[in-house]
């Protein structure tokens, strides 16, 4: 019994169903390892976590210097910004807000800067799901390809303190 | 008075307090009186703070369920972080100091090793949590559990969580001290029972993961004092995460240990194979400490080969373990039935095993929402680039509550129906509703869980306040808020019960001094059975076998239906 002292000889190797089981338990483990090098070289979405250490305020000098280069619009008083296709697009968390709108062409490929100016931020966009945190003192680089048009939400989904829930942005794609 | 009046002081009876022992009425074991008093006292505090933090959890539930909507922000945000850290450190930590005191001592035959030491642990716990307690309520730690900079509290809030931790810390050495002695001194001859053995896998698990929460909040004490500059928030996330993370796996091995004892309370199982339960603690000794990595899947600055490395604990041996531990326990509870006469088809054993037992309900509806909703969802929202469409949902909070809540404080509340007869040695009074308890409160986690994942999927977020201003979700993510709702209010009112009856019975139930407790329901040999007539057969638990599958199918689809919804979302490296 288990509250017991078991038995001298209780060394003995797993047997039968046991065993199978043990068997298909590590194959399946096998299998789940794989897969994430698998997709790491053949699937499309991958979080390579690439970064660059960047302070808040040049971090924001950068984007307004984007975002006064590539504005097209404006929408209740926050630029509708533009990048090249191909290019490098800037986007700041801070509370409690996104800064700039981003205006995206489906099927282009954009090399997204992510970071925050004062505490975590989660970048997580709507209705995709697709996650991502944001750091202060992080330039968190996702190369990113929209491939459906429409006007997606970023929520924020890292507490930020009381304003969190208002922590609302957009992305266009055409 | 003259000495003929006096019995022959022939074979004197002892008192107790003499030896330091008593003899258990029930179970015939030696109670190291000392452990018991220990026992008592942090499995009451535990029961405190769960009353603390299941009160938290309506009203959290209640708030996010956005038709009632109950709390303002700032105290939803408030009563947040009292939720999580009542709940996962506060009751957690304290129920498992009473078990790491009950494993070294009762079932050795061991004296506690100092109580002293004891009283230390237990007071600079009870003072840490207080401390914090206070701070939280005050409106000064609005930083929920995880406290990420450059979020920043009273110093107060991380003083009382360093004292909480190394009061642990202090009680996890009288738990090895304790160990050490009764090997010194031959209490017991040969291997340590496997209970003891799962407790000691959860005491080395929980040095390190407290070693860790010394590493991070030390300095983080020390820029809230003031003292030093801000600690970078990314090394921030990496250490607490080994804290985090890692002490969800001391309640594994605890809650794990725990099935073995039930299932050997309520139908007399024994492991099927006493080495293959053993390396399976192993395993999650040496390899559960990667698992840390889970939570920094989309984050900058740690590049891919880092992240699958540890994600695949070296290729998953710890998730194997827990995959072992899912047969060897249903294994060990089958062919313990399967001796005793119920033989009959697959599932005869299951009919016909002890479901009045509330200690037996809890048990097996713990391994089953851990295993079939906890276990899976949490290996997959693990994966690398799977956590891209999960990271911060709800999916995130619906995996834990199944793994911690529905897993391991379900195992918690359902050992405690041994523990009152045995340790406080009275009777529970109610027992029909006792008989109900761990149905409406695993029924409830069970469905806040779900409503978590499912609304986690359309992905609302987790941590927030009101997902209206985000004007995006509709009528299906309010519709999984509200079944969320609903099987708060359930799981609450199967704590809350939980907690009167504990409470009743402590103060009211009948004494069972001197005599068995009352039997909650315990498996009867059928006539013409024999115990161990199946010990050399190894493919007789063939009900276990065909829901051992079952699991592998259900995780194969759910693992591959992500990777398939993952497919589906824009290109991203």
């Amino acid at each position: 019994m288990s509250l017991a002292i078991p038995d001298r000889d209780w060394y003995k190797a797993p047997a039968g169903a046991e065993k199978l089981w043990i068997g298909l338990a590590l194959l399946w483990c096998f299998v789940m390892s794989v897969m994430m090098p698998y997709w790491h070289f053949r699937g499309k979405q991958n979080s390579r976590g690439e970064a660059y250490a960047v302070q808040p305020a040049s971090f924001l000098e950068r984007t307004e210097k984007f975002a006064a280069a590539n504005k097209v619009g404006e929408r209740n008083g926050i630029p509708i910004v533009e990048p090249a296709p191909g290019g490098d697009a800037y986007l700041i968390g801070r509370m409690w807000s996104w800064f700039p709108i981003l205006k995206l062409r489906q099927g282009e490929t954009y090399r997204l800067h992510l970071s925050a100016l004062d505490l975590q931020h989660g970048f997580s966009l709507q209705p995709l799901n697709m996650n991502f945190q944001v750091l202060p003192g992080y330039d968190h680089v996702l190369t990113i390809t929209p491939t459906s048009k429409g006007e997606f939400t970023i929520v924020c989904n890292e507490f930020c303190g009381i304003g969190h829930d208002k922590m609302i942005g957009k992305i266009l794609v055409e | 008075m003259s000495s003929a009046t006096l019995p022959a002081p022939a074979a004197p009876v002892l008192p107790d307090a003499a030896t330091g022992f008593r003899r258990c009425d029930t179970t015939g074991l030696s109670v190291c009186l000392a452990a018991q008093k220990f026992i008592k006292l942090n499995a009451v505090a535990a029961v405190v703070f769960l009353l603390v933090g299941g009160i938290a959890a309506i009203l959290l539930a209640l708030t996010r369920w956005q038709a009632v909507h109950l709390l303002p922000v700032d105290w939803f945000y408030r009563i947040l972080t009292l939720h999580g850290l009542n709940m996962l450190i506060f009751w957690i930590l304290f129920f498992e100091v009473a078990v790491l005191y009950f494993a070294c001592t009762i079932p050795l035959k061991a004296q506690l090793y100092s109580k002293k030491v004891a009283w230390v642990s237990f007071a600079m716990m009870l003072t840490g949590a207080l401390m914090v307690n206070t701070v939280i309520l005050q409106g000064r730690a609005d930083v929920l559990l995880t406290s990420y900079l450059p979020l920043l509290a009273d110093s107060k809030f991380y003083l009382g969580i360093i004292l909480v931790a190394v009061g642990t810390l202090i009680g996890v050495y009288n738990f090895f001290a304790t160990l050490y002695f009764a090997k010194r001194n031959r209490t017991y001859e040969g291997s340590m029972p496997l209970v003891t053995f799962g407790a000691t896998a959860a005491a080395i698990i929980a040095v390190v993961t407290l070693l860790h929460g010394a590493i991070v909040m030390i300095p983080t004490f020390a820029y809230s004092m003031g003292w030093i500059g801000q600690p970078d928030p990314m090394w921030y996330r990496m250490i607490w995460w080994g804290l985090g993370h890692q002490s969800q796996q001391v309640n594994v091995c605890a809650m794990v240990a725990i099935w073995y004892l039930i299932a050997n309370l309520s139908t007399g199982a024994k492991p099927v194979n006493e080495t293959v339960c053993r390396g399976a603690f192993v395993l999650y000794i040496l390899f559960i400490n990667l698992a840390s990595a889970h939570h920094l899947l989309v984050d900058p600055g740690v590049g891919s080969a880092w992240k699958i490395w540890n994600t695949s604990y070296a290729m998953y041996l710890a998730v194997l373990a827990s995959m072992i531990h899912g047969f060897t326990v249903p294994a060990s509870v089958e062919m313990a039935m399967r001796e005793k006469g119920y033989m009959k088809g697959l599932f005869g054993w299951v009919t016909s095993a002890p479901w009045r037992n509330p200690a037996f309900a809890g048990f097996v509806l713990s391994l089953m929402i851990f295993g079939f909703i906890g276990g899976i969802t949490g290996v997959t929202l693990g994966t690398q680039q799977i956590n891209i469409i999960a990271h911060n949902t709800l999916r995130i909070t619906g995996h834990f509550h199944a793994t911690v809540v529905g897993g391991t404080s379900l195992a918690f509340m359902a050992v405690t129906y041994y523990v009152i007869p045995l340790i406080f040695r009275r009777d529970f009074i109610w027992r029909g509703a006792a008989r109900l308890q761990p149905w409406l409160f695993g029924g409830g986690i069970l469905l806040v869980s779900l409503g978590m994942s499912f609304a986690g999927s359309l992905g609302v977020p987790r941590r927030d306040y009101d997902i209206e201003n985000a004007g995006i979700f509709g009528p299906a993510a309010h519709l999984f808020l509200g079944v969320m709702g609903i099987g708060a209010i359930t799981a609450v009112v199967g704590l809350l019960l939980f907690v009167v009856l504990c409470v009743g019975t402590i103060l009211f139930g009948e004494k069972n001094n001197g005599r068995a407790m009352a039997d909650w329901g315990t498996a009867k040999a059928m006539v013409g059975s024999r115990e161990g007539s199946l010990a050399h057969d190894h493919w007789a638990m063939k009900g276990t076998m065909a829901l051992t599958g079952v699991f592998l199918a259900c995780f194969a689809v759910y693992y591959f239906a992500n990777w398939k919804a993952l497919a589906d979302v824009w290109p991203v490296r």
